[in-house]
């Protein structure tokens, strides 16, 4: 049977599994992702097939995992490195920024860094600062990386695989609000290429455009819209950066409307950036203004105030009545 | 912070060779070198002073964006990249014009990096594996030490093998020891026992501040709290450097785990020619170090050992010869093409950058080739 469910860490972690089997040159790399299997489990029972050469549980220092995975790249491997939460990036953010990202520009093309960041992001775990933040944006502004996020289990399992096989470095953003919600996940069939945007509901009267742990949540939105009469088309980007716009274009070109939500905060966010580009590009085709949903701009708040700072169906159908509305 | 007791010193400022137990056991490396290699420890050094002289007056006369003087170190490098060996890789900071030009690299691609030409400049992989110059402080220990751990895996260290058994060596100076990364670099270098010999350049100034505020104690000293060996040498004399290394990178490429020296020199010029450094040092300290130069000792100790005028002449020539040419291709380096801006920012291809340089080229013609 090549049609499975189950949850995205398990389909990350076969994921991880095949791209360890397919090539000796791919190494994992992080805090706790040995015996433990990480915090979140995606690299379970890996260290006891692949070994620790392969699967390294590392010194407990981010510059230092990203720098070293640098130069473990430099010597033809292709690693791929756990960022244990998405706040815990910040102390290897000049390795990723100033380092990888530049490393083959500063090469002139001679140099490839095929290196995967695996960022588990966002929020709805209820956790402490620190470990439900939507850091993103940083790394969709900086040249020289690629950024995607999965929201399907079945995403999950093909586009890790992808990301792995690209000689680009690539940031690996994780849902981990979604990490345990089965999904079928066809071990046979891909169905997108990893830079590639996909309408997953197709509705005639509003655009909704989402990534990563929104995906669901605009599903839900578009459910309860189709029930009081509006039809809602959803868009899953999966990849920020580069964004492939045909897709969202052509259905924005058919609603008229647009609105973009994510768990980041919405100053200077890819939600931003998009909604620039798609009004330069549907001017003429839009019917109301590019609208984005967002948490907002403040810190995280304390875990018992996290579903009124995060956007929710109830905010995305706000801003689908407000679209309307024009 | 300066010679004690256990700083290891073959040749004295004055050109005599120190015989002491600290340094003992580096004779044999400096006995089995033949005239002819002794000589290219000088010819090396004089050259590489020449072309900083050159490439100072370059940036003067508005031909460099900047330059990084090396005046005062070169013994420190000439001796530790002689000791270097071919399947080596070395992590350079950004002054190391002596060591790429031992591994081959063209100097006038130096020039390049601080004429606005490039940011790269060579091919390590085809520079005898000299990497390129990291700007940011100390992040390139990372990337050494990563390199170091690639060799582990490939089984290219610790066979047994001193022809084909490899190391990594990075060079970094006193102020890039107080980086967070270079603290990692010893953590992970320690952790998996990567064949890497960090060397640390104390030139005793990060621009204007003095090594006693990065450190109060001796820096050979910090990385045993890692469980890393350091050693501290006369940076100045290029005999010590050699055989040190030469000693360490046997050592680490021999399975016994990562390794530190500390190379006492100094800074003879300014940190780039964008400094003053009258403002924050004192003459009496320059004097002090340019009686312990690293050229003027081994010119005595050669000339002590029989070496005639003819040689030092020919020398001298060689290098105005050198600087006299970079010169001349440093000023025909032909500007970038645009296209280099986009062309390299991904190995795949990319939707934006390729949208950016059509635009960029449509936009150029709509001027109608006046641009």
């Amino acid at each position: 049977m090549s049609i499975e469910s189950m949850p995205m860490t398990k389909a990350l972690n076969a994921g991880l599994r095949k791209a360890l089997a397919d090539d000796p040159k791919v190494l994992l790399m992080g805090e706790d992702i040995g015996p433990l299997g990480g915090v979140f489990r995606v690299t379970e029972g890996l260290q006891a097939e692949f070994g620790t050469h392969r699967v390294m549980d590392t010194p407990l220092a981010e510059s230092g995992i990203v720098g070293t995975a640098i130069g473990l790249a430099m010597g033809g491997y292709r690693p791929v490195v756990e960022i244990q939460f998405d706040g815990f990036i910040f102390p290897g953010f000049d390795q990723i920024t100033s380092q990888l990202a530049k490393m083959t520009n500063r090469h002139e093309g001679q140099l490839s860094m095929p290196l995967v960041i695996r960022v588990p992001f966002g929020g709805h775990i209820g956790a402490v600062e620190h470990h439900q933040e939507s850091p993103e944006a940083y790394f969709a502004h900086t040249p020289g990386l690629r950024v995607v996020s999965p929201s399907t289990p079945h995403d999950a399992y093909w586009m890790i695989q992808e990301a792995i096989q690209s000689n680009d470095p690539v940031m690996f953003f994780e849902p981990k609000g979604r990490y345990w919600p089965k999904g079928q996940v066809d071990l046979v069939s891909n169905g997108a290429p990893l830079h590639s945007s996909r309408v997953v509901r197709e509705g005639s009267e509003v655009t909704l455009l989402g990534y990563g742990p929104m995906v669901n949540v605009l599903l839900s939105a578009a459910e309860l819209a189709a029930e009081e009469g509006t039809s809602v088309e959803v868009i899953d980007l999966r990849s920020l950066s580069p964004v492939d716009y045909a897709p969202i274009i052509a259905s924005v070109q058919k609603t008229g409307r647009l609105v973009i939500a994510a768990e980041a905060s919405g100053f200077a966010s890819v939600g931003s950036e998009i909604a620039a580009t798609v009004t330069e590009r549907t001017f003429y085709s839009l019917e109301a203004p590019v609208l984005r949903v967002n948490s907002f701009d403040a810190p995280f708040p304390p875990a018992k105030l996290e579903t009124t700072f995060l956007p929710d169906v109830d905010r995305v159908l706000e801003a689908v009545d407000r679209a309307m509305a024009y | 912070m300066s010679y004690t007791a256990a700083t290891v010193q073959l040749l004295s400022p004055e050109g005599t060779l120190v015989e002491s137990d600290a340094s003992a056991e580096y004779f044999p490396y400096i006995e089995a070198l033949s005239d002819e290699q002794l000589r290219e420890f000088h010819r090396q050094m004089v050259v590489v002073r020449r072309f900083d002289n050159e490439a100072t007056n370059l940036q003067r006369q508005g031909e460099l964006g900047l330059w990084v003087p090396s005046m005062g170190q070169e013994a420190a490098q000439v001796g530790s990249g002689y000791a270097t060996r071919a399947q080596d890789h070395i992590f350079p900071a950004y002054r190391e014009h002596a060591i790429a030009r031992i591994r081959g690299v063209d100097l006038v691609n130096v020039m390049g990096l601080l004429r606005g030409t490039t940011h790269g400049g060579w091919n390590p992989e085809t520079s005898n594996n000299f990497h390129l110059y990291t700007l940011v402080i100390g992040s390139h220990t990372l990337h050494a030490t990563g390199r170091a751990m690639a060799m582990t895996l490939d089984g290219a260290t610790g066979t047994g093998n001193p022809d084909t058994d490899a190391a990594v060596i990075t060079y970094f100076g006193d102020g890039a020891s107080s980086q967070g990364d270079v603290s990692e670099a010893f953590v992970f270098a320690a952790s998996y026992q990567a064949p890497v010999v960090f060397f640390l350049q104390n030139n005793h100034w990060a621009i204007s501040v003095p090594v006693s505020t990065q450190s109060r104690t001796p820096l050979y000293l910090r990385s045993g709290g890692f469980g890393i060996p350091g050693i501290q040498i006369d940076g100045n004399d290029v005999l010590a450097s050699y055989a040190v290394t030469k000693r360490n990178l046997e050592d680490a490429s021999s399975g016994q785990g990562p390794r530190l020296i500390e190379a006492l020199t100094y800074r003879m010029g300014a940190h780039t020619s964008s400094d003053d450094p009258t403002k924050y040092r004192l003459d009496s300290e320059v004097e002090y170090w340019a009686k312990r130069d690293p050229i003027a000792r081994f010119e005595t100790w050669l000339r002590s050992r029989g070496e005639g005028d003819a040689f030092f002449a020919e020398v001298a020539e060689e290098a105005e010869d050198f600087a006299a040419d970079i010169r001349k291709r440093t000023l025909a380096l032909p500007n970038p093409a645009t296209d280099l801006m986009f062309d390299h920012v991904y190995s795949e291809p990319h939707p934006v950058l390729a949208a950016q340089k059509q635009w960029l080229a449509e936009y150029d013609a709509s001027f109608g080739g006046d641009a």
